[in-house]
Formats: structure tokens, sequence, C-alpha cells
């Protein structure tokens, strides 16, 4: 008889509890899916670099390789015509799409890192600390990255990295205000208190209840740090003061098309599609994240 | 307030010293400012390289060197530059007017168009014109400066050839103005100028006006979605009026502090715009100067530029206590 009971009970539980409980991640993951723009922003983004490292390891020609057949018109054996020497446009195109997929990730990586430990220190421990960190962060903001990268050239062999860690620390100084700001409105909260009279360290209460408290924030931020690192590259490499010669990126293959817009225009359309394809598909994404995150944002009654 | 702003420049000169000090120290230490006196072709006499090492104090080492930077300043100059014939105070501040001029134009367009569009895209939130400013918000959001420059100019050289007389022309694609006038009268200065002006602030407005559309679109929904709009309208108040006289001045004032800060930014940093059309301004000074190491003007302008930039961040800051009461400073 009780155990009847129980099962009864049981199954009267399982019963009441049909919404399922979701967690945080769960949800933000759902709520980005519903975003069609994003979501279809997000396959472009990933299917740009599966094109970029496949379709070159497929690709018969290698970025380096000189071809016969100088200045051709797009055709069936150069999709992308060719340049003046007679590169393959295609090859150098895909190239320069890995190189600038690669700074703007490293770019965002960097940026975000340094960035948060950055704001939220100085958020955290206020007064002094607080104001000689963002006092730092005007430093950093006014350096021209032109400068920097011109005298950082000889260092690093103008490698990719070496543009990436440039670009990165200098945006790392925007990223750390803004990570500050949310980490001010945290620490007032009960459940930072909460954590400090339970005796947490500080370096416990940053790592466990501050940062990941300004996720949102950060991941939103990160994402269009990608887009900022693509059109930083890509403007600093224009101007010759980024990726060099022999190696590719796309800017540096507009600005060596620059000359030639009228006679060969493949060569700098190309490049300048790959990078308005990626820095919008970002954007989308960063927008759908933002949304997730913080659905009060966009979708406001009338 | 006022004491806020005395003490916010105050700091800000701390800020400015290490900065010059940072940026001196890296460019003093990466490269020969002489590189082309030594590699001509007959050789320059090494008299004349010793004397231009002596007249740029090359014979001291470089943190000596920057000391007698800050000295020669404290007396208002700038320094010696890497060309002779040039001269910092008074080139610095030329390039700065021609800068403004670009950015100045090229803002104002901006503002009008993104108020324009922002405002119309959230009023009709989820209609066609909402979704077309938010393409063209994101498309121009994406695209390179440089790219949208260059294909201006080719537009441009484009129309011009589009007659088939070589004389005419409707666009200037180089240059911020002729280096020779016919009839140098008032009239033909001033239309001269213009001309060289359309397609450089048109590509920068644009590449502008992007951001702030989407700034001023979310500003505007968000004030739209307040209480104190749907009281006002509750109350019978027409539209037209809540949205001129409640909403609009309101969702104005996010904007005033991202133009402030972007204006400053672009001061030191039209470079982009200013290398494609040929512009003696700001940003052609900074590339200059780094590619030369002309350090002394690289630190003019830096100076310039991070003063301008420290001046309107604060100006921001003050503009959104004085705009929005909610905010004071102390």
């Amino acid at each position: 008889m009780t155990k009847q009971l129980e099962t009864v009970n049981k199954a009267d539980t399982v019963a009441e509890f049909t919404v399922k409980e979701r967690s945080q991640l769960r949800i933000i993951v759902t709520r980005f899916l519903r975003h069609r723009l994003a979501v279809a922003s997000l396959i472009t983004f990933l299917l740009l670099i599966v094109v970029a490292y496949g379709g070159a390891a497929l690709w018969k020609y290698a970025y380096t390789d000189i071809t016969p057949d100088n200045s051709q018109p797009p055709s069936l054996a150069h999709p992308f015509g060719t340049d003046g020497i007679g590169h393959d446009n295609l090859a150098q195109v895909l190239r320069g799409l890995q190189q600038s997929i690669k700074i703007a990730l490293m770019v965002a990586l960097i940026a975000t890192v340094i960035g948060t430990t950055w704001g939220a220190t100085a958020g955290y421990f206020g007064r002094r600390v607080d104001n000689l960190l963002m006092r730092l962060a005007d430093v950093v903001i006014i350096l021209p990255a032109i400068a920097v990268a011109a005298a950082l050239a000889s260092v690093g062999q103008g490698s990719w990295f070496t543009i990436a860690l440039i670009i990165g620390v200098l945006a790392s100084a925007s990223v750390s205000r803004v990570i500050r700001g949310v980490v001010l409105s945290l620490r007032e909260q009960d459940f930072i208190e909460a954590a400090r009279a339970l005796g947490a360290s500080d370096f416990r209460i940053i790592a466990r209840h501050l940062v990941p408290n300004t996720m949102g924030p950060l991941i939103v931020n990160a994402t269009i740090l990608v887009a900022v690192g693509i059109l930083a590259e890509t403007a600093l490499s224009f101007l010759g003061f980024g990726v060099r010669e022999p190696d590719v990126s796309l800017g540096l293959l507009i600005n060596q098309a620059e000359g030639a817009v009228r006679t060969r225009p493949w060569l700098f359309y190309s490049p300048g599609v790959f990078i308005i394809l990626i820095a919008l598909s970002i954007n989308f994404i960063g927008d759908g994240l933002r949304d997730a995150f913080d659905p009060r944002q966009t979708r406001v009654r009338q | 307030m006022i004491a806020y702003a005395i003490r916010r420049l105050l700091i800000s000169i701390p800020v400015l010293i290490v900065s010059s000090f940072l940026v001196f120290a890296m460019i003093a230490n990466s490269g020969d400012p002489l590189e082309a006196l030594r590699v001509t072709n007959p050789p320059t006499p090494p008299e004349t390289i010793a004397l231009e090492a002596k007249r740029l104090y090359l014979d001291l080492p470089w943190y000596e060197r920057y000391w007698v930077w800050m000295n020669n300043l404290w007396h208002g100059e700038f320094g010696p530059s890497v060309n002779v014939r040039e001269n910092i105070n008074t080139e610095v501040w030329t390039r700065l007017g021609v800068t403004l001029r670009l950015v100045l134009v090229a803002m104002l367009l901006a503002l009008i168009l993104a108020i324009v569009a922002g405002v119309t895209a959230a009023v009709k939130q989820y209609s066609k014109t909402d979704y077309t400013v938010t393409f063209f918000g994101f498309l121009f959001l994406a695209t390179p400066t440089f790219w949208l420059a260059i294909l201006l100019k080719e537009a441009g050289i484009t129309l011009n050839q589009i007659d088939g007389d070589p004389e005419s022309r409707m666009f200037y694609t180089y240059g911020d103005r002729s280096v020779f006038l016919d009839d140098p009268t008032w009239w033909n200065k001033f239309t001269d100028v213009a001309g060289h002006m359309i397609l450089p602030t048109v590509s920068l407005a644009l590449i502008t006006f992007a951001s702030w559309s989407r700034f001023q679109r979310s500003s505007m929904l968000e004030v739209l979605g307040s209480d104190y709009i749907r009281l006002a309208r509750a109350k019978g108040l027409r539209w037209r009026k809540v949205l001129t006289k409640h909403a609009l001045r309101t969702a104005l004032i996010p904007l005033t502090t991202v133009t402030a800060i972007d204006f400053a930014g672009l001061i030191g940093g039209a470079v982009i715009t200013e290398t494609i059309f040929g512009w003696a301004g700001m940003g052609q000074y900074l590339i200059d100067s780094v590619t030369t190491r002309d350090v002394y003007a690289l630190m003019a302008w830096l100076l310039v530029a991070g003063a301008i930039v420290v001046l309107f961040n604060l100006i921001a800051d003050l503009l959104y206590g004085v705009l929005d009461p909610r905010i004071r400073h102390d």
C-alpha cells in the first residue's frame, strides 16, 4: 500500500514539472538561434574560414606562384583573374583572407583578455588603482597605431602576430573602460558583499563573481572587436604599416590594386568584397548575441 | 562642475607627457632620420651629415633629446624638423586647418543624415524604411574607409570623362585646392576649395553616418518605449509634437557625446581619406613624420591631436551632465 502510494506520488511530481529547467546558456543559445540573420551570418563566417583554409589547400595555385598569364581578366582558369606579375588573384585573396581572419580573431582575443583584466581590476579596487589604470587607458588611447606599428615593424619582422598584438593592445584600452563600467555597478550588489563576508579573496571575487557576470557585454564586445580588427588590420596594411610583401593581406591587395582600378578592376573589387562580407557577418552575429544576452535592448513595446 | 573640469584638464597633462614619452622612445629608437641623406648619389659630404645630426640633436642620447624637446616646448617651439625648409609650428597649424575643413563638413553631413535616418527608422520600426536604413547602416559599417574612398574617387574620374572633354570636370579627385588658378578671384577660390571637398567629405560622412544612425535609432527606440512618451500620447498631444518636442530632444543626448568623441578621434585620424584624396592634413602629417622618423614633427602632431582628444572627451562628459539633469559631476 505504502509502496503504491509512493509510485503515485512520484508520477505526480513528474507530471507536475512538464516545463524543463533550462540553463542560462541554453536560453541564450535558443534566443540566438531564433535570430535568423545572425545564424545565417554565423554560417557565412564559418564558411569563409573553411573556404580560406580549405580552398587555399585545394586550389591549384599557391599565392606565391607566378603564372605565365599576367593581367588576365576573370576566366575559368583564373576565376578572380591575375595581377600584373601573373599571380593568381584567387590564391592571393584566399591567402589574404586567412591572414586577415587570423589577425582579427587574435586581436579580439588579446584585447578581450587584457581589457577584461584591466577593467575588472580598476572597477573592483576603485580609488587609487582605478584612477591609475584609467589614466593608463587614456595614455594608450592617445597612442597612434601607425606610429607604434612603424616603430615595432623591425622588431617582429612585420609578422601577423606583431600586428595583431599592436592592434589588440591598443584596443584593449577601450575594452577596459567598458568592463570597468559594468564592474563598477556590479561591485555594489549584494552577492559581492556576501562573497566578501564569506572571506573570499579579491582574486576569487574578480575571477569567480565579477568576470562571469560581465560575460554578456564581454562576448558582444569581443565579437565586435573581430570586425574592428579586420578593418584596422586592412587599413594599416593598406597604408603600408601592417602586413608586408611578400606576405598577403586583404588590405595590402587593395593597396596594390589602387592604381589599376580602371585597367584591372577585378584586383580591386575581390578583396574588398571579402572584407565587407566578413565585417558584415561579424556585425550581424554581434547583434544577434546582444539580443540573446539582453532581450530588452531591441524588442521595444510601442 | 568647473572644479571638475579643471581637475580633469590637470590630470590630462601627465597623460599627454607619458604618451609623448612613449612615442618618442619608440620612434627615436626605431630608425635613422638621416637615412635619406646617407644614401644619396653622389654621396652627401660627411660634414653636412654631421651638421644635420647636430641640428637635430642626434649627437645626444634619445632621452636627452626628449628633455631638449620639452625645454623647447616650454619656450613655445616644437623643435627642428628633419625637413630643413619646414617649420613645425606653422606646418602643424596649417594642416590642422585643412583637416578641420574636411572633418567639420563631413561630420555635419553625417550628423544630419544619421538623425534623419535614425529617427525615421525608429518611428517606423520594422517597416521598409527601417530595413533600408538598417541595411545601409550595416553595409557602411562593414565597408573599409579606403575601399569606399577609392570607389568614390574612381566614380568621380569616370563622371569627369563621361562627356569626352578632357578639360572639363565635375569632381576634383586630388588635393585640397588647385595649385594654380587662372583667375584667382574670391569667388573662384571659394568654388575651387568647395569642389575639392565634395568627394572626400562624402566618403568620410558615409562611413561616420553608419554607426551614428544605428546609435540614433536605438536611442530613439528607447525613448519611444518610455512611460513619459506614453503619458504624452495619453494626454492627447499630437503625435508630431510628441515626437519632436518630447522624444527627439531626449533621444539626441547620447548622440551629442558620441559626436564629440568621434570628432576628436577624426582630427588625428582622417588619415585614410587624406591619403587617398591627397590632402595635406593632419593624417598625412602623421604618416610623413612616422616614415621619415621626424620625431619632433610627430610630437607636435601627438600633442595637438592628443589635446583635442582630451578636451573633447571632457566636453562630452560635461555636455552629458548639462543635457541630462540626472547626471551630475562633482
